[in-house]
């Protein structure tokens, strides 16, 4: 280097740029119109439902979006690298069933189940991703074989070994205590009761967010989303890197699962078909872009709270539950209007 | 490597020689008998038209491919690159025309994207996005902003973080894919300047171009191919810029034109004299001429 330089301080704050005010710069971010959004149907549900004021069914609104949430978040990192995975939400009815017909047939401990049913979640991952990586084919397609593949393994395989569409109660089985207090408990804060996956998708959030932006792992997820030809020229292993966010997914595929199985004993096995389309829209009300390299884990979060509260709202509200569909719907396309706008203003060329 | 100090004879030899190098795809013979050294403070220019085999040439040197016949050198050692990670260890750093940026992403995030700077399991973001910064002014460009998308600066400015990332991280030597071939008069001066102060920093350059006027002002050797053959490989002080330009236009291929148009007559008989003349402008002695080194003329 010259000593030229060292003459010339970096500017602190360069004249060309304005000083943005805090307003501002939040809604530069990409969550920032989810947040909207959340405030809006938050006050429209305040107002309209009057059971939505009170704490303890807000606290119920709140375990709805978890059980969303919790999968948003994986959803959110997947799509920022690129991809999509429609079987994300048979995948949690795939890792609950497995879990209880493990346990139930081979009468063994409830943790030999919780332990089996996590190798199959990551195995499913891992299968989606390599396949995805290594035959270039759209995920939208691969997953969706293996959505349709695990939806018939579901009712097949519960029927042929239970003679039933759902899975025997697991509540007798040993070990069946520790696990429900692991994945399924409740507590309570000034007499409003808590379920701790609550505590479990905040926490999921956080890990997401903090993985997404503070970490170099965050960065490739961000490189091999935004442009994956690039991320390879300057060294970022694209192909293991999908492949772990596949991996995440059913991880967390395996983890909701788990909680959805121990709070209720029983699962049907037809249960989960639809709701990958949750995960992904709460993902893009969240500001994730269909294309990749783009999104927000905590803006996933606050999609999910929508769904929950419209979920919740209008039954609250004492309407039709018809109606719900419909709200989705809306937001979706609000929300994809809203983020084709910002990418436009990111990508546009001077 | 060997880092001791009496390598005086190492430092002698190029930073990167082919000799006779070629590269088949089954049948096709897309590269044939191309020899080129790079030596360090040296500006080589590759000069093409479309299809002259320009690209496959940087992919033997990037390690993207391997030569089919013929020896690739570095620092005189003998290679065989199975992947740009390992020229890249050898300080030979690619420059692509899309420059593999991500656009979304922050310009610190692209500078050190694949490098980044870790702190315990964090990376460490105060620290590269000063280094951005610094480095960037470095280069003459001072940043608005490090945090806004690599996609908005101009491409210009995008070509410069993408040289300047590659000498930060230790290139010895660069290679770029037509650095201003999408760009304007202005913004192509600027990249011209960094080629320079790269070349001044000590390192050797690889400068792929079809624009002669581009390449005569900063190169030091110039290399012209044609169909994948070499038709010309010359020092600065071998070679003016108008036969530069006559050989890089394909001078027997316009007069062919221009004869052509004047026979047609009408109209367009004009415009062959015109090419005709620009032609004769061009310095270029007719065909036949045997005194410039290299081997003559394009494969009939």
């Amino acid at each position: 280097m010259s000593d030229t330089i060292d003459t010339v301080p970096p500017p602190r704050l360069d004249e060309r740029v304005q000083r943005k005010s805090p307003l501002a710069r939040l809604f530069a971010r990409p969550e920032a119109g989810a947040l909207a959004g959340a405030i809006i149907i938050y006050a429209f549900f305040f107002v309209v439902a009057p059971p939505f004021r009170n704490a303890n069914s807000f606290s119920s609104v709140l375990y709805v979006s978890s059980t969303y949430g919790l999968m948003a978040a994986p959803v959110a990192l997947l799509m920022i690298g690129g991809e999509f995975d429609l079987s994300a939400g048979v995948a949690v009815t795939s890792s609950a069933l497995c879990c209880s017909l493990f346990s139930y047939e081979f009468t063994a401990n409830m943790w030999v189940g919780v332990v089996a049913s996590l190798g199959l979640s990551l195995l499913i991952g891992f299968i989606n991703g390599w396949v995805v990586v290594k035959t270039g084919i759209p995920s939208f397609l691969v997953t969706l074989g293996t959505f349709f593949m695990l939806q018939g393994l579901n009712l097949a395989l519960t029927q042929t070994i239970t003679n039933q569409v759902a899975s025997p109660t697991i509540s007798n089985i040993q070990g069946f205590d520790s696990a429900q207090k692991v994945f399924a408990s409740s507590f309570s804060i000034g007499g409003v009761n808590v379920r701790t996956s609550i505590i479990y998708w905040i926490v999921v959030v956080a890990i997401a967010t903090w993985i997404l932006l503070r970490t170099r792992t965050g960065n490739w997820i961000f490189s091999v989303g935004g442009s994956a030809t690039s991320a390879r020229a300057v060294g970022v292993p694209v192909g293991r890197m999908k492949i772990a966010l596949f991996m995440a997914v059913g991880l967390l595929a395996w983890f909701t699962g788990q909680i959805t199985l121990f709070q209720f004993q029983t699962i049907q096995s037809g249960q989960g078909v639809g709701n990958e389309f949750v995960f992904i829209i709460a993902a893009v009300v969240g500001g994730c872009l269909l294309t990749g390299g783009y999104g927000s884990a905590v803006g996933a979060g606050i999609g999910a709270l929508i769904f929950g509260m419209v979920n919740q709202g209008i039954v609250y509200a004492g309407w039709d539950p018809d109606w719900f569909t419909f709200f989705v719907g809306a937001l979706l396309l609000g929300a994809i209007l809203l983020n084709t706008y910002i990418r436009r203003r990111a990508e546009a060329n001077r | 490597m060997t880092s001791t100090l009496d390598d005086g004879q190492e430092t002698a030899e190029p930073l990167v020689r082919l000799t006779s190098a070629g590269k088949r795809y089954g049948t096709i013979i897309a590269l044939s008998d191309i020899s080129l050294e790079v030596s360090a403070g040296e500006v080589t220019c590759v000069l093409g038209d479309n299809g002259a085999g320009k690209s496959t040439l940087i992919k033997i040197i990037a390690g993207l491919h391997q030569p089919s016949e013929g020896t690739y050198e570095v620092e005189g050692e003998a290679v065989r690159f199975s992947s740009p990670r390992e020229a890249l260890e050898r300080g030979i750093a690619t420059v692509y025309q899309d420059l593999a940026v991500v656009p979304l992403m922050p310009v610190w995030r692209n500078f050190f994207l694949g490098n980044e700077v870790r702190k315990g399991p964090r990376m460490n973001i105060p620290f590269m996005r000063q280094k951005t910064r610094e480095e960037m002014l470095a280069m003459g460009i001072d940043l608005r902003d490090v945090e806004q998308p690599i996609g908005t600066l101009s491409g210009g400015e995008r070509q410069c973080v993408a040289i300047s990332r590659a000498v930060y991280f230790g290139a010895k030597m660069l290679i770029l894919d037509e650095p201003t071939a999408a760009l304007g008069v202005k913004q192509s001066g600027v990249v011209l300047k960094y080629i320079i102060q790269a070349r001044e920093r000590g390192l050797g350059v690889i400068f792929i171009t079809h624009n002669p006027h581009h390449a005569y002002p900063v190169g030091d050797r110039f290399l012209l191919l044609n169909r994948g053959r070499s038709i010309g490989y010359y020092k600065k002080t071998q070679v003016t810029r108008e036969e530069l330009t006559g050989l890089m236009a394909g001078g027997g291929e316009l007069e062919a034109l221009s004869h052509e148009l004047e026979a047609a007559g009408g109209a367009a008989a004009g415009l062959g004299a015109a090419l005709g003349e620009e032609v004769g402008g061009l310095g270029l002695a007719p065909s036949g001429d045997g005194e410039r080194p290299g081997p003559p003329g394009p494969p009939a």
